[in-house]
C-alpha cells in the first residue's frame, strides 16, 4: 500500500512539473464548456441538468486521455528507467497500479474543475444533484477505463505518439461498439449473440444509463472488470517486453 | 568469506539469439568483481538478471541468502544497482528523485534525510540538487545514479559500466568512492576499459559470447599474457654480440631479441617458461660491470590477454 503512494505520488508529481498538466487542465475544462454550451445546447434545452455537459465526455476524453496515458510507460521504457524501477524492492502490482491510480487523480482533478458548470445549472434552475452526481461518477468510471486502455497500450511501444495512436482507436472501438450503424453493420451477417455481445461492450450505453441517474451494478461491474482486465494485461505486456 | 551474490548456471534467450548461457560464479564480500568482456558478450543481461530486473530461461540467483526469483523484494533491497547510462526521471530534481528513492527504499522522516544528505556529500552533487536532472552534464548525472545505487547503504552492488563516457578525473572520483565502499560490500562492475580492472578490481571474470572464458585476479590474468616477464634491457657501451651471448646463456632464457641506436643496445629477453629473469640478468650486468641505462620487467597487458581469450573462442 506504503509503495503504491509512494509510487503514485511521483507520477502525479510528474505531470505537474511540466507545462502538460496545466495545458491539459485548460483545454479539458475549456473543451467540456464549449460542447455543452455550444454543440449540446445548453440554453435551448431549457432544463436544469447537466446532460448535454456529460454527453460529449466520451468524444473528449477518447482524445485527451490517450495524452494522458501514453507517457505512463513509454517514457519508462524510452528512458532505461523501467530497468531502475524493476530493480527497485516494488511489485509489478504496485508499479502498475501506483501509474494508473496517479493519471486517474489527474482525470479526477480536470473534472472536478469544472464545478462551474454545476454551479451554473444549480443558480440557473432547480437541478437534481443526485442525478448530476451519478453523471460525475459515471464520467470518471469511463475515464478509468479508457485510462486502464492508455496505460497498457503505452507499455507496447517507446514511442508516445504511436502510444497515443494505438489507444485512440482501441478506445473509439469500445464507444463506437454501441452505435447502431455498426451494429447494423454486425447485424447483416453476425450472429444475434454476438451482436449483443459487442452492443455490452460500448462505454456509451453504460456510461448513458449511469447518467441517466441510475447507478446500476452492472453498469459498475463493466467499467471496474474493464480496468482490472486492462490492468493485468498491462502487467504481462511490461513483463514480456522487459529486455526487448 | 562470505559469498553475498551467487550465480548458478544462468541461461537468457533472446529469440535464437543465447545471450547468456551457463554463467555461473560467486561474489565475496570485500571483493571488487570486474566482469569484463567484448560488446554484446552478456554483461549486461547477466547484470539485469541478477538484479532481479529479467527473468532467467534457466539458473538462480542468490543474493544474501534470497532467491531473486522468489524472494524478489528481499533480494532487491539488498543491492545497489547503477543500470547502464545510469538513467534518470529527466524532469525530475537530483533531491525530488533522491526522496523518491529513499521513501521506496522504505526510509521515513529524519533517517530519510539523513540517508539523502550524507549520499549527496558522498558524491559531490549539492550545488545540482534542484535543477532538472535532463539538464544536467553526464558526471553529474552518473553522480545522481550512484547516490540511488548506494542510497540505502546496499551490502551488494551492481556497477554496469560506471565509468563509461567520464572523463579522467572523474572516473578517478568514481573510482576511489568504489574503493572507499570496497570492504564492507560485495561489488560487481562491468566495464571494457581495462585500465579500470588493474585500478580498482581484486578479481576479474571474462566473458564472451555468454560463457564465462575466464576468472582469476588481474595478476593471475596478467600471467597468461604473451610477454610476462619478458625483460627490457638497455645498455651503453656493450657490443651487441657479446651482451646477446652473455644472455643467451643465461638459464631459463628462451630468446633474446636486439634493437640498437647510435650510443645504446636494447634487448628484450623471453623465458621459455615465463619465469622471472631480472635477478639473474641483474647479477649478470653487474659482474660483467655493463652500464645499464634500463632494466624493466613486463608485467604482462591485460587487453592482450583479453584479446587472446575472447578471439580465440570467436
Amino acid at each position: 500500500m506504503d509503495k503504491i503512494a509512494i509510487i503514485f505520488r511521483r507520477e502525479l508529481s510528474a505531470y505537474f512539473m511540466t507545462p502538460i498538466a496545466y495545458v491539459f487542465l485548460v483545454i479539458f475544462v475549456f473543451l467540456a464548456g464549449i460542447f455543452a454550451f455550444d454543440l449540446g445546447d445548453f440554453f435551448a434545452r431549457g432544463q436544469a441538468d447537466l446532460v448535454s455537459f456529460f454527453s460529449f465526455h466520451p468524444w473528449l476524453y477518447l482524445v485527451l486521455i490517450p495524452a494522458l496515458s501514453m507517457r505512463l510507460w513509454a517514457e519508462e521504457r524510452r528512458g532505461g528507467t523501467i530497468e531502475l524501477l524493476f530493480t527497485l524492492p516494488v511489485t509489478m502490482t504496485q508499479a502498475v497500479l501506483g501509474k494508473f491510480l496517479a493519471a486517474w487523480a489527474f482525470t479526477a482533478i480536470a473534472l472536478a474543475l469544472t464545478f462551474p458548470m454545476w454551479i451554473t445549472v444549480n443558480y440557473l434552475g432547480d437541478p437534481d444533484n443526485g442525478v448530476i452526481l451519478a453523471g460525475y461518477v459515471g464520467s470518471l468510471l469511463m475515464a478509468g477505463a479508457f485510462l486502464a486502455i492508455g496505460t497498457c497500450l503505452s507499455a507496447l511501444t517507446r514511442n508516445q505518439v504511436i502510444a497515443f495512436v494505438l489507444s485512440a482507436v482501441v478506445c473509439l472501438a469500445f464507444v463506437m461498439s454501441g452505435f447502431p450503424m455498426v451494429l447494423q453493420f454486425f447485424g447483416d451477417w453476425a450472429p444475434a449473440p454476438l451482436v449483443a455481445a459487442i452492443s455490452s461492450f460500448s462505454f456509451l450505453s453504460h456510461f448513458n444509463s449511469i447518467t441517466k441517474g441510475v447507478i446500476d451494478l452492472r453498469d459498475l461491474i463493466f467499467f471496474v472488470s474493464l480496468i482490472a482486465f486492462w490492468l493485468f494485461a498491462n502487467a504481462v505486456l511490461i513483463e514480456w517486453k522487459k529486455g526487448r | 568469506m562470505e559469498a553475498m551474490v551467487e550465480i548458478d548456471a544462468l541461461v537468457k534467450r533472446f529469440g535464437p539469439i543465447t545471450a547468456v548461457d551457463g554463467v555461473s560464479f560467486a561474489v565475496q564480500r570485500g571483493e571488487v568483481l570486474g566482469f569484463l568482456g567484448p560488446n554484446g558478450a552478456g554483461k549486461s543481461t547477466t547484470m539485469k538478471m541478477v538484479t532481479g530486473f529479467l527473468t532467467p530461461d534457466s539458473g538462480r540467483v542468490t543474493v544474501v541468502g534470497d532467491d531473486i526469483g522468489k524472494r524478489p523484494v528481499a533480494a532487491k533491497s539488498r543491492i545497489g544497482y547503477l543500470p547502464e547510462g545510469a538513467p534518470l526521471y529527466g524532469d525530475m530534481t537530483p533531491a525530488g528523485f533522491l526522496d523518491f528513492i529513499a521513501a521506496i527504499r522504505g526510509f521515513k522522516g529524519a533517517e530519510r534525510k539523513r540517508r539523502i544528505d550524507s549520499v549527496i556529500d558522498r558524491v559531490n552533487i549539492g550545488g545540482v540538487l534542484n535543477q532538472p536532472t535532463e539538464t544536467l552534464s553526464k558526471g553529474f548525472k552518473r553522480r545522481v545514479g550512484l547516490a540511488q545505487a548506494i542510497l540505502h547503504d546496499p551490502e551488494v552492488l551492481i556497477l554496469d559500466e560506471p565509468n563509461d563516457g567520464l572523463d579522467p578525473n572523474q572516473k578517478h572520483e568514481v573510482r576511489l568512492l568504489i574503493q572507499e565502499m570496497a570492504a564492507e560490500k560485495a561489488i560487481v562492475l562491468s566495464t571494457h576499459i581495462l585500465e579500470e580492472v588493474d585500478a580498482v578490481c581484486t578479481r576479474a571474470v571474462i566473458i564472451s559470447q555468454g560463457k564465462v572464458l575466464a576468472d582469476g585476479t588481474p595478476a593471475e590474468l596478467q600471467a597468461q599474457a604473451d610477454g610476462h616477464n619478458q625483460v627490457h634491457v638497455g645498455l651503453r657501451g656493450v657490443a651487441l654480440e657479446a651482451a646477446r651471448g652473455a644472455l643467451g646463456a643465461l638459464q631459463g632464457v628462451d630468446r633474446v631479441e636486439s634493437t640498437e641506436s647510435e650510443d645504446e643496445i636494447l634487448l628484450t629477453v623471453s623465458a621459455g617458461d615465463r619465469g622471472d629473469l631480472s635477478g639473474a640478468i641483474g647479477g649478470l650486468a653487474q659482474s660483467e660491470g655493463w652500464l645499464v641505462t634500463r632494466l624493466e620487467v613486463e608485467t604482462g597487458r591485460l587487453d592482450s590477454v583479453f584479446r587472446d581469450i575472447t578471439r580465440t573462442e570467436g
